[in-house]
């Protein structure tokens, strides 16, 4: 079983721009893209490279031993910035722990969320400042959350006419991968959306992998078909085109908003690295299935769309690659520069009102730790 | 002062009602709770008066409920959620010791999630498995959770309202068998502290700690060892994490016997954790050794033997025999 290629399928698969990087017509489609001219193409593919740089530079920040742990994206670009650039500022994000691409469409800041996998923080940034939640590590529990959230912008909204909802309305997106997908509270969450019409856009990266496990493990069928069991639209998209993840996510966040309930979308792309750097894929995947995707990469399609259109010339490729070093280079500085917790600040974090026992332990940790004050002067090692 | 007679059940119907009057954000949710006014009644007409997006009736799914309350939470809403039974809290208790009780820290103090998640808990109704268990313990193990149990209709209908108005989450143990006390209900003068403990009964020879079912016959307790000449002082805990130490140790400091009893089973309950606490900070008042009274080490057992496993009166007296004779 652990020999299977998984061949990347291109059936049913919502696809705009080929592999080949040739654009692709779409009836339904294509009118969700309309105002994509050569400049905001150049975006997408700036904003793919620089999150490939990013996470180039993370997992380098990681083998150096200045990360705990990191969790690569590669392959996964097109999925996350064209689903994270649908969004308008005012809708709210759930995560999980992969969607640095998304991230950097919310404009979170690349060097804040090294934070969480350089053992600082749990949460990294400050979620409410971008609508970008923080990210969840215990598989899916942010399912039911986005659900939540999106009931409470229900009531927010309630009384909202048609104009005002398309203008100023709220959606949420929920993103989870293929693996998460048996977690029950999926399955939760998405009853409680379509009970309630909640706006919310369930967006699966189907990665084709849960650690070493492969997808058909966790289901039979392709996931967007699950959607019908819940009475919801579901589409499957090629997540590594950019165009397509675009225009599919924008259709359903605009009828989220308009108050015709829930999505669900999968997005069938391929996690080109490892799990995690603390993952060995030769231990459970062919290279052969590895190859197969890679003339499927992202950034490669829309680079090859870009120059055989003559949209972009070989200064505007070279000006990323100069802004990815830049960025990474500040991305490492400003990592190494964090100023190290203390777990002081984590005792007054557990509530949010006085509390007796806190308060006691707290007591007795700092005078314990004083007590050290004086040996450490003398040089004396704990 | 304008006192009403009410169960203990109406008391936080009255409690709910004033929360939803005073706080917009405030919402109830749960399953059967808005029609049917939940399986005991408590959230009974509500919906008349807030409506449905306010009183939800929602899907059949523990963890649904508290996802969506975390959910609504970080939107700005203040739901208080209701589990139907303690022993149907499990489906939510990964969103309750992960999610809710952790928001706060991971986002490191930026927000929280101030849900209240009422609980109906305990024994002595004669039930089926799964509808009588006291399993508060598990939660007070957990950082960043907040824990009520109150015993008399003043307490409750207060302590629901301090509970919605804490900015933490609160799990709110309800305590079933006692539904239907009678009790005064000052609406107008509230409650002590939710979090502090009451003496109930004041006394000089030996001290009893409890909490919500328990309270009651602690008290029978007490008035039966009056009869032996024993002057027995009750706390009633009323907030079971945080727990209000100071109060124990100043009443064992007094008395020098304690007796610490629930529902719950004795092994890693809350009584030992008090056991513990007396000892640190009581040694040298101590008598004798705390004793605790509370269930055995297994699952709730049938409703035809219940009445053995549950403490009573008799337990709590021979208790403070053996307290009283060490
Ligand atoms: C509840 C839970 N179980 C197990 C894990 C350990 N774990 C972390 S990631 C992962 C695989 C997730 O796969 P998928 O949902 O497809 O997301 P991907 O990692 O591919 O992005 C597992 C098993 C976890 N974090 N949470
Ligand atoms: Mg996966």
């Amino acid at each position: 079983m652990t020999n299977t290629v998984h061949e990347p399928s291109e059936q049913a698969l919502i696809q705009l721009l080929t592999p080949e990087g040739e654009r692709r017509s779409h009836a339904e489609y294509d009118s969700y893209i309309q105002d994509i001219d050569a400049e905001m193409l150049r975006g997408f593919y700036r904003d793919m490279a620089l999150t490939r740089r990013f996470d180039q530079e993370a997992t380098a920040l990681q083998r150096q031993g200045q990360l705990a742990l990191w969790v690569p994206l590669r392959g996964q670009e097109a999925a996350q910035i064209g689903s994270g650039r649908a969004t308008r500022p005012n809708d709210y994000i759930f995560p999980t722990y992969r969607e640095h691409g998304v991230a950097l469409t919310r404009n979170v800041d690349f060097p804040q969320m090294l934070r969480i996998f350089r053992g600082i923080s749990n949460g990294g940034w400050d979620p409410r400042e971008n609508n970008f939640h923080m990210y969840t590590m215990v598989l899916a529990a942010q399912m039911p959350h986005a659900t939540g959230y999106a009931m409470g912008v229900q009531r927010d909204q309630a009384g909202w006419d048609a104009e005002r909802l398309e203008k100023d309305g709220t959606a949420v997106v929920a993103y989870f991968g293929d693996g998460s997908s048996t977690e029950g509270e999926v399955h939760e969450s998405m009853v409680f959306a379509a009970s309630f019409n909640s706006p919310v856009v369930f967006f699966c990266q189907n990665n084709q992998w849960a650690i070493s496990v492969p997808f058909h493990v966790q289901s039979k069928v392709p996931l967007a078909e699950r959607a019908a069991g819940y009475g919801f639209p579901g589409i499957r998209v090629d997540g590594n085109d950019v165009l397509a993840v675009l225009a599919v996510t924008r259709w359903a966040l605009e009828r989220a908003r308009r108050g015709e309930g829930p999505v669900l979308i999968e997005a069938v792309t391929y996690r080109m690295s490892a799990h995690t750097t603390a993952d060995d894929p030769t231990k459970y995947r062919m290279s052969a299935d590895e190859e197969a995707w890679l003339e499927r990469d992202p950034l490669l399609r829309l680079e090859k769309h870009l120059k055989d259109n003559q949209l972009a010339d070989e200064v505007f490729f070279k000006q990323v690659a100069v802004d990815g070093d830049e960025m990474a280079t500040r991305v490492r500085e400003e990592a190494l520069a964090f100023p190290d917790p203390s777990l002081a600040q984590s005792f007054a974090n557990v509530y949010a009102e006085a509390h007796p026992l806190i308060q006691e332990e707290l007591k007795w940790h700092l005078e314990y730790e004083a007590g050290f004050a004086d040996t450490t002067e003398e040089g004396a090692t704990r | 002062m304008s006192t009403t007679t009410m169960t203990l059940a109406k008391a936080i119907t009255a409690g709910l009602d004033a929360v939803l009057a005073n706080d917009p954000k405030s919402l109830l949710i749960g399953e059967d709770i808005g029609r049917l006014g939940g399986v005991y009644r408590v959230t009974d007409g509500l919906i008349d008066t807030y409506g449905a997006d306010r009183v939800i009736d929602s899907p059949l799914g523990e963890a649904g409920i508290i996802g969506t309350s975390i959910g609504m939470a970080i939107r700005g809403y203040s739901p208080i959620a209701e589990i139907q039974f303690d022993g149907f809290v499990f489906p939510a208790f990964n969103q309750i010791t992960t999610q809710l009780a952790k928001m706060r820290a991971r986002s490191e103090g930026r927000f929280g999630a101030p849900v209240v998640i009422r609980i109906p808990y305990g024994g002595g109704i004669g039930s089926i498995e799964h509808h009588s268990e006291s399993p508060e313990a598990l939660f007070a193990h957990t950082a960043g959770l907040r824990i009520m149990a109150p015993s008399n209709a003043h307490d409750a209908y207060w302590m629901i309202q301090q509970a919605a108005a804490c900015q933490d989450p609160v799990i709110f143990f309800e305590p079933k068998r006692r539904y239907w006390l009678k009790g005064e209900v000052d609406t107008e003068n509230p409650a002590a502290d939710a979090f502090k403990a009451q003496v109930i009964r004041p006394g000089e020879d030996a001290t009893i700690v409890t909490y919500g079912p328990l309270v009651p016959v602690a008290l029978a307790a007490a008035e039966a060892a009056r009869e032996d000449g024993r002057s027995v002082e009750v706390i009633d805990l009323r907030s079971v994490s945080p727990i209000d130490f100071d109060t124990i140790t100043e009443s064992v400091e007094k008395t020098g016997r304690l007796i610490v009893t629930h529902e719950a089973p004795t092994f890693g309950g809350i009584g030992g954790e008090i056991a513990a606490r007396v000892a640190e900070r009581a040694f040298l008042s101590l008598e004798a050794p705390v004793i605790r009274v509370g269930g055995f080490h297994m699952p709730y057992p049938v409703a035809k033997v219940e009445e053995q496993y549950l403490p009573d009166i008799d337990k709590v007296l021979e208790a403070l025999d053996r307290s009283f004779a060490y």
